[in-house]
């Protein structure tokens, strides 16, 4: 019965794609079409989740192939989780854009291929979680990647097309590197199933794994922005539109996450690289929050963050321990919901005051106590205050590396990992002082401060190059603030609602750190 | 594993001329070395399915040894779809990047009629000015036949001057 909702979570956003595009001229039924499938997809993921906690992961094999032939969907606990958040989120940020679209008569959305490319982005994303061959991944990565093309360079104007082609040229050289590393391991081991490849990579001579290893390591790490790998994303996000950057500051760089933690528990349990994995990890933290601290427009603070707290994430995968790969699942829903929804604030900042630099900004508590509300929560939450759930998420990862690595997965030594989670306190230190300098400025400020404010240290921050310049519109549609409300709700849930939450992760980390696991899943009868 | 070496020596070129061009600044450029590089690894997916066989339909009477792989062909196939899908995004955004320099924000403001008007003037202007040249080159022709003609004149009747100064002299001797 599960088995048969699987399939429909890419199906319907293909299907609600292709009707709103007929619907071209209506925008009303484009963007009725849009939000009712990617409500249907978030009720399907939550029976999935259900269904799969109670009876056991649900597996599909499109067209009754049988697994190593045919193309194999695979949901288990850690899918299920990231289909119902991205499913929530993509839906909460649609009727955020819908919001936005309404009160400006589509002036930032002027193109009726809007609603069509975001279901194709959801397609790609629902995909890419749910495959379960390499192949079929990385086609899921390519619908993705064509349909958040086409949104970053939404209007086609000359700022956008600049920094569109950094990412496209990016994301292009990534895709490459992927689609050499499934050749390369096919040519290896003759499979590219995920469950068949994790039996015979580990009868690879370890050259060969440390090769297959790296170039699929490159390939995600491209895709999460992974710290030497991470320069195309400061420059790329922020021009897009709000709703834009919002899906993509959230859930883009969580899918390379997602494979880098496939990989890594399924693929290579043979090869170990969480040395590597742990000192990127540190690095990643500490380079990026530097670069969010020279930062005074706040999208170019928040993509900066963005790289940075992905480091925990590829921190708590080098772990792989099974708290660690626990924290992690947490981590990853936690940051996915809490960075959507500074994303979308930031929009109705933009709108609301005019501006994104803090250089321009003042008075905005007095001015409007909600948004500043709507501001406050997940600042503190990315910052790492107790008691929400970036606090939580971070205490999960320290303890976990205090507990030190798995023994019999891991060589990495003790006291790098004391001096990552060194790294990481220091990371949540700056970041709070980097979201606190905001707050200061554009919510505490009096307006009157603003006319001949001289100081130093903000005349050394850098502005957006070329930062456009906004009209205040001092309106703030009520659909947008809905929106943004109920994903600050949401992230607040993930605090209230902890305790379940970590449970059910650590359920999941369970089943991820036994490869034998999955295989067991996706072929019942044991492999050949 | 057989591999034909022909198939691995154009892999190894593609691989290297395309990242070769992909590092050159223009967006154009990089398209080339993107479709070169993908092509080469087509070829390396296709490398991957071992030595040539029969078409992969099982039959009466055909050894399962004897077919060839078919999933890398499924693989490159498909890749060669999306990779025509890119093209062709690439190419709308590389026409869209020369359009901004060329004309900058201004270019979409201009409309059709007004595009069109201009256009006719510009080829009025390319006409007329041919005319000028055609104009210009004739008379400077004509300038130059006159020339010729002055030329040829003077030479004639420096001629006949001659002639008749010779027949003076001859005149002269002959007659003592």
């Amino acid at each position: 019965m599960t088995a048969t909702l699987v399939p429909l979570v890419v199906l319907l956003p293909m299907l609600g794609a292709a009707v709103t595009l007929m619907l071209g001229r209506r925008r009303r039924a484009q963007m009725a079409v849009g939000v009712a499938v990617l409500a249907a997809v978030t009720v399907i993921a939550a029976v999935l989740l259900v269904a799969v906690d109670t009876t056991g992961p649900a597996v599909v094999y499109i067209g009754a192939w049988d697994a190593p032939w045919g193309i194999t969907l695979v949901v288990d606990r850690l899918s299920a989780i990231m289909l119902v958040i991205s499913a929530i989120m993509l839906l909460v940020v649609l009727v955020y854009s819908v919001g936005q679209g309404i009160a400006d008569q589509h002036r930032e959305t002027p193109v009726s291929i809007f609603h069509p490319t975001y279901l194709i982005l959801a397609a790609g994303v629902f995909n890419a979680f749910i495959a379960g061959d390499l192949f079929n991944l990385y086609v899921g990565f390519e619908i993705l990647l064509a349909a958040s093309y086409v949104l970053l360079t939404l209007g086609g104007t000359g700022e956008r097309i600049r920094s569109g082609v950094t990412y496209i040229i990016t994301s292009l050289v990534s895709s490459l590197f992927f689609l050499s590393a499934i050749a390369l391991i096919y040519g290896a081991t003759g499979t590219a199933n995920i469950a068949q490849l994790s039996v015979r990579i580990a009868e690879l001579p370890q050259d060969v794994q440390l090769i297959l290893h790296l170039l699929l390591l490159v390939a995600f790490g491209i895709k999460a922005a992974v710290f030497p790998l991470s320069f195309w994303l400061p420059d790329s996000y922020p021009t897009a539109p709000a709703p834009v950057t919002a899906v993509f500051a959230g859930l883009l760089t969580k899918v390379g996450v997602y494979a880098i933690i496939r990989t890594e528990t399924v693929l290579f349990t043979e090869n170990d690289l969480s040395t590597l994995l742990i000192v990127i990890g540190g690095l990643t933290m500490l380079i990026g929050i530097l670069g969010a601290l020279t930062q005074a427009d706040i999208k170019r603070l928040l993509s900066f963050t963005l790289v940075s707290h992905i480091g925990y994430m590829i921190f708590g995968i080098g772990l792989s321990s099974v708290l660690g790969l626990t924290a992690t699942i947490y981590y990853v829903v936690h940051h996915i919901t809490v960075q959507t929804a500074l994303f979308l604030t930031t929009g109705l900042i933009e709108r609301f005051g005019g501006a994104t630099s803090i250089n321009r900004l003042a008075g905005l508590l007095k001015a409007s106590p909600l948004l500043a509300i709507l501001f406050f929560i997940p600042a503190l939450n990315l910052g790492g205050i107790p008691p929400f759930s970036g606090f939580l998420g971070k205490v999960g990862l320290f303890v976990a590396g205090a507990q030190g690595a798995a023994p019999d997965a891991s060589t990495a030594p003790d006291w790098l990992i004391w001096v990552v989670i060194a790294a990481g306190a220091a990371t949540s230190l700056i970041t709070l002082y980097a979201l606190t300098r905001f707050w200061n400025m554009a919510f505490w400020r009096r307006r009157d401060e603003l006319e001949g404010y001289e100081s130093v240290l903000l005349g050394s921050v850098l502005e957006a190059p070329e930062g456009a310049t906004v009209t205040a519109t001092r309106t703030t549609p009520v659909l947008m603030v809905v929106a943004t409300a109920a994903l600050v709700a949401v992230t607040v849930c993930l605090t209230v609602f902890a305790g379940p939450l970590f449970e059910f992760a650590g359920r999941a980390a369970e089943g991820l750190s036994d490869p034998s696991v999955y295989v067991s899943i996706v072929f019942p009868g044991g492999t050949r | 594993m057989t591999a034909s070496l022909t198939l691995v020596l154009l892999m190894a070129v593609l691989f290297g001329a395309g990242i070769a061009v992909m590092l050159e600044r223009s967006l154009t450029r990089v398209l080339i070395g993107f479709l070169l590089v993908g092509n080469a690894v087509n070829i390396l997916m296709y490398l991957m399915s071992g030595a040539p066989g029969l078409a992969p339909i099982l039959g009466e009477g055909v050894d399962e040894g004897e077919i060839s792989d078919p999933l890398p062909q499924a693989f490159v196939l498909t890749a060669i779809v999306i990779n025509l899908g890119i093209t062709a995004f690439m190419l709308a955004l590389i026409y869209r990047s020369w359009w901004l320099a060329q004309l900058g924000a201004k270019g979409d403001l201009v409309d059709d009629e007004a595009e069109l008007a201009e256009d006719a003037e510009e080829a009025a202007d390319l006409i007329r000015s041919s005319a000028a040249d055609d104009e210009a080159i004739q008379s400077l022709i004509d300038a130059s036949d006159e020339e010729f003609d002055e030329l040829v004149a003077a030479i004639d009747d420096e001629e006949l001057e001659r002639e008749a100064s010779a027949r003076d002299r001859d005149d002269e001797r002959g007659r003592p």
